[in-house]
């Protein structure tokens, strides 16, 4: 769920060609199949949804008829907004955070040699084990949410944002050194702009930790947003409207990583053009 | 000094000011400057071997001139150049360039480098602002000097284009627009055409020399091709390696015709290159 399937990555990465007549003609036409690929999946679930017994299985047309029904009393649209106003504020936390903590750690072996420990260590450990410990602390509304996604999403950031600024080029800088160029101008003009296609991956890899640390967060606390809302219609083996906010989740983190594909294909698109270059 | 019998050949020492250069003033001082470091510790109880990367090399460049550096890689005409740009310390001697001691980078020399040193992320024209820009020249004063630049180098057309767009001989057509935003007085130069194939080389040389002939930049130029340095410049520094040290100071015989007509033609052009040749190959024993 939170990322794009191989086949649509490869075709992001390269230019259309001209297909040649040897080419087999699906080749030219990715989303025909992927259509025709869900609809019979859609048709066999339906028809093993009908067979099977409802408390384990429902048919795709007793979720959309879940669904309305959610959607219309008002408690979709709640959970969504529980879900995701934790999410932004946390996702808002861990790239500025995480960028500042990247960049410090990169820029200065002191800061590196004090906090890498930390990050390792944190990295190491999964953090659902942490989940239990950080809502005693924060509690369950949305300090505790915040936290628990913070804590799962801020290290694809710290680290791509590291390694992005290490992975500058000596003679890049250079070339900042013989234009005069001060500390600070070489920061903001040479190293900071050539770690952005590194930072905006970083961010692109969080989105999944994040939603991941959103919903584990709603699935201890039970209460409210989507992962509540799984928890709570599985207790009462409603398992049409269990698939719902399932589904939700799953639409959220292909929207999500989508809308950040796009920005970071925008940043780095002089990246692409030269490895494209060999 | 052994075996420099041809017309061409002088004592480094004895007429470093050049002989068409003798009447303008001097732009770049180079005394004694010396380098040197030291190899890896073999852990045997020796010390660890003193190379030597320039030994007390000295000479003047007048206003205006275009000066190559010449020999085999290991001589130390990189390690000048860089020492002149401020980008290298060394051990002992001085460099002026326009009478003031080099201590760092300057705003006014600028250095072409091998590899282009273009910034990916920047289009072309906001790669060729690039030295304005830390100078603090407000963009659209920026943008106009710019374009004159890319007009001076063929380029006008490509102002927004990225450098991974455009060809190699391109890139380094930019390159040469960024470092003459400032107006240098010195164009430091790292085997800027040698990254390019023969064809693109020779047509950036021979537009390189208008670019320099209406520019009146004095022009340090590294390579170790005997043709480039015959063809583009007024004097050729050639260096020997270990230890490095300038050999010998050729004036070019083609200073006359490199700007109009096939210098390559020119009579003297095969006599001195297979002169310049000898030279060469002598000290790459």
């Amino acid at each position: 769920m939170n990322s794009p399937t191989l086949a649509s990555r490869q075709a992001a990465a390269q230019p259309a060609r001209p297909t040649p007549a040897s080419v087999k003609w699906w080749t030219a036409r990715p989303n025909l199949i992927r259509t025709i690929s869900l609809a019979a999946f859609l048709l066999l679930w339906e028809y093993l949804g009908r067979k099977i017994d409802p408390l384990f299985l429902a048919p795709p047309s007793r979720i959309f008829d879940a669904a309305v029904e959610l959607t219309a009393s008002g408690e979709l649209g709640a959970a969504l907004v529980a879900t995701l106003h934790p999410f932004l504020i946390g996702m808002a936390i861990s790239i500025v955070g995480g960028i500042v903590l990247g960049i410090a750690m990169a820029q200065s072996r002191l800061v590196e040699y004090i906090l890498d420990p930390f990050v390792n260590a944190f990295y190491a450990i999964p953090r659902i084990a942490l989940v239990p410990l950080i809502m005693l602390w924060a509690g369950l509304d949305t300090t505790g949410k915040v936290v628990i996604l913070v804590s799962n999403a801020i290290f694809p950031v710290i680290i791509n944002t590291y390694s992005g600024i290490r992975d500058v080029r000596g003679s890049i800088i250079e070339v900042g050194t013989a234009y005069g160029a001060t500390r600070s101008q070489i920061f903001f003009k040479i190293v900071l702009p050539s770690a952005v296609p590194f930072i905006m991956t970083g961010i692109r890899l969080t989105v999944g930790q994040a939603i991941i640390g959103v919903i584990v967060a709603e699935f201890f606390t039970a209460q409210t947003g989507l992962g509540g809302m799984i928890v709570y219609y599985a207790n009462l083996f409603a398992t049409a409207k269990l698939f719902v906010p399932i589904i939700v989740i799953g639409i959220m983190g292909v929207v999500l990583t989508e809308l950040v594909q796009v920005i970071e294909r925008r940043f780095s698109r002089w990246r692409q053009l030269e490895q494209n270059r060999g | 000094m052994a075996s420099l019998s041809g017309p061409i050949a002088q004592d480094a020492g004895a007429n470093a000011a050049g002989r068409g250069a003798a009447d303008r003033p001097t732009m770049v001082d180079i005394r004694g400057v010396s380098k040197h470091y030291y190899g890896r510790d073999t852990g045997d109880g020796r010390a660890p071997a003193r190379i030597v990367a320039l030994d007390n090399v000295s000479a003047t460049i007048a206003r205006g001139e275009f000066i190559s550096l010449l020999g085999p890689s290991g001589c130390g005409k990189t390690t000048l150049l860089r020492i002149a740009a401020g980008l290298t310390q060394w051990a002992e001697g001085s460099i002026a360039i326009d009478g003031r001691l080099v201590d760092g980078p300057r705003k006014d020399a600028c250095m072409v480098f091998q590899h282009f040193g273009l910034l990916p992320w920047r289009s072309v024209i906001a790669n060729v602002g690039f030295p304005l820009e830390l100078d603090g020249v407000p963009d659209a004063q920026r943008r106009e000097r710019g374009m004159e630049l890319l007009k001076l180098v063929g380029l006008e057309k490509y102002a927004s284009h990225f450098p991974h767009e455009l060809s190699g001989g391109m890139q380094q057509r930019v390159a040469i627009a960024r470092a003459l935003m400032r107006r240098p007085q010195v164009l430091f130069m790292d085997e800027p055409f040698g990254a390019l194939d023969a064809q693109t080389r020779e047509r950036l040389q021979e537009d390189f020399l208008k670019i320099w002939s209406s520019t009146g930049t004095t022009v340090l130029f590294v390579t170790h091709s005997i043709d480039e340095a015959l063809v583009l410049s007024d004097r050729i520094f050639v260096f020997t390696p270990s230890p490095g040290r300038l050999k010998t100071i050729v004036d070019s015989p083609l200073a006359a015709e490199r700007l109009n007509g096939d210098p390559r033609s020119h009579r003297a052009y095969g006599e001195s290159r297979n002169e310049l040749r000898s030279m060469l190959m002598e000290s790459a024993q």
